[in-house]
């Protein structure tokens, strides 16, 4: 797909959501991003709600920039991968800071996608970018429905190219996002969003 | 000015921003249940959702049969507030309690413990186990606080699904349970009926933490996952009651991921076991 980018468009954050898979496909993701990252990203993940989660040290060591867990009442800072913590659903204030939840799992799923991309629809409108991966149910799929009808930018891998293609292909069925992309191209893109971000 | 500098609303509030707060301020002015200082995320969701339920098309219209017919705001409450619960959660918490806390409450003649947000009860009944095996729960008076009095009925009856039971009997091996779980219950249908003498001298009460005042000197107050659905200034609040209910250097225990870090509190409370969140007041 080659959509263009409004160059008017300014983006003021990312919220990514995946499930089966979406480990590898997050590492492929943020390999590399520059030290000059400017852009919040907050990432739900599905994992097994015992397990304490160690993502945000697996992908600190990785990284050029700050990683953390995503704590309750915290602002959301540039230039900050966050995670949300197992066992809670992870949600953006109007405030922009975050706030757990301890709301029945969505879709099997605590924490859920829906839950952060409607949350970060609501807080940041047109100046959100969701980006979906691969996985194996359909959480996710209302989220980025959200996040388009608050005028927000809707990025989809490429089910093909997923790992379970369950997951993009929702959010495909769900509405036609803005794009659906490789892994490699949305890499691309997050850069650019990031440059606009920073100009 | 950068864009980070100064946190502002990029678009005005939405209708049903609106709709909510309205909602909530007729509620407010109506029954006096306090739900303004919620954080708006889940607050939105849970009406929305109880918007599907009732089969209503709009939050205004939702404001309209609360503010006119109470069994109505009944209904509400049981989607504003968030009863999920499970015995033992988080068991790192009670094993640090049962390590670092139970000690010192030896040394008290008698103990006064409140769990604040204690929901239907599942908390209740895991710490009135742990006091009893500890051999503390003779001279423990517990007070089990909530806003919603079908939770409170429900945790005063002490029945719980029995699937839930094996999680529960692994996280109650986990916290250093010292016996047999289901020496503690009795199963029946699809029940299991917790020993009742274990809440001989737990009083359950209806309290707000967010319009309420302290009603007694506590040596503990356990906390867990109830700070999260309020916003900074309705957790100073609470913070301010637990603080000046707790006895000198008294115990405070909150949920796994809640923090004091961003509360007016943060240096009133000394840090016992960080990860487990259990706190002390400082002297």
């Amino acid at each position: 797909m080659t959509k263009k980018l409004p160059s008017e468009r300014r983006i003021e954050a990312v919220v990514i959501g995946a499930s089966a898979g979406g480990v590898d496909a997050l590492m492929k993701l943020f390999d590399d991003l520059p030290a000059g990252w400017r852009l919040p990203v907050v990432v739900v993940i599905h994992l097994p709600e015992e397990h304490e989660s160690r993502l945000a040290e697996v992908f600190a060591a990785r990284l050029p920039f700050a990683v953390e867990e995503a704590r309750d009442k915290a602002p959301v800072e540039a230039g900050t991968l966050y995670f949300a913590p197992p066992g809670y659903h992870l949600s953006i204030e109007r405030q922009r800071s975050f706030s757990l939840s301890c709301e029945p799992p969505v879709l099997f799923s605590r924490p859920a996608i829906d839950v952060l991309m409607s949350s970060a629809a609501d807080t940041y409108g047109p100046a959100l970018a969701g980006i979906l991966l691969t996985g194996a149910n359909g959480d996710g799929a209302q989220g980025l429905l959200d996040v388009h009808r608050a005028g927000g930018l809707t990025i989809v891998q490429d089910p093909a190219e997923a790992m379970v293609a369950t997951m993009p292909q929702a959010a495909i069925d769900a509405h036609a996002p803005d794009f659906v992309l490789s892994l490699r191209a949305i890499r691309a893109l997050m850069l650019r969003l990031d440059s606009h971000h920073a100009d | 000015m950068t864009a980070e500098s100064t946190p502002r609303p990029l678009h005005p509030p939405s209708d049903s921003d609106i709709e909510l707060r309205l909602l909530m301020e007729a509620i407010y002015l109506k029954y006096s249940y306090d739900f303004r200082d919620y954080t708006g995320a889940s607050q939105k969701r849970r009406v929305l959702h109880a918007l599907a339920q009732f089969k209503l098309p709009s939050i205004s219209a939702l404001q309209e049969r609360v503010l006119h017919e109470p069994a109505m705001f009944a209904q509400l409450l049981q989607y504003l507030t968030i009863p999920v619960s499970e015995m033992f959660r988080d068991p790192a918490y009670f094993l640090a309690l049962r390590r670092q806390v139970v000690p010192v409450l030896h040394t008290y003649a008698s103990l006064k413990i409140w769990v604040a947000g204690c929901s239907t009860g599942e908390e209740v009944f895991s710490l009135a186990i742990l006091l009893h095996e500890e051999g503390l729960l003779e001279r423990t008076r517990i007070y089990a606080t909530d806003i919603n009095p079908a939770s409170l009925e429900k945790a005063r009856q002490g029945i719980f699904p029995l699937e839930a039971i094996r999680s529960y009997t692994a996280n109650y091996q986990r916290a250093g349970g010292q016996r047999a779980f289901s020496d503690y219950y009795t199963a029946a249908y699809e029940a299991a009926r917790f020993d009742p003498g274990l809440c001989a001298d737990v009083i359950f009460a209806d309290h707000s933490l967010a319009t309420d005042s302290v009603f007694a000197e506590t040596q503990l107050v356990s906390c867990r996952n109830v700070l999260i659905y309020f916003n900074r200034q309705l957790q100073d609040r609470a913070l301010g009651l637990f603080h000046e209910s707790l006895c000198h250097r008294g115990f405070l225990g909150l949920g796994a991921k809640e923090s004091i870090d961003f509360s007016g509190y943060a240096g009133r409370f000394d840090v016992l076991a960080r990860s487990e969140r259990l706190f002390r007041k400082a002297g």
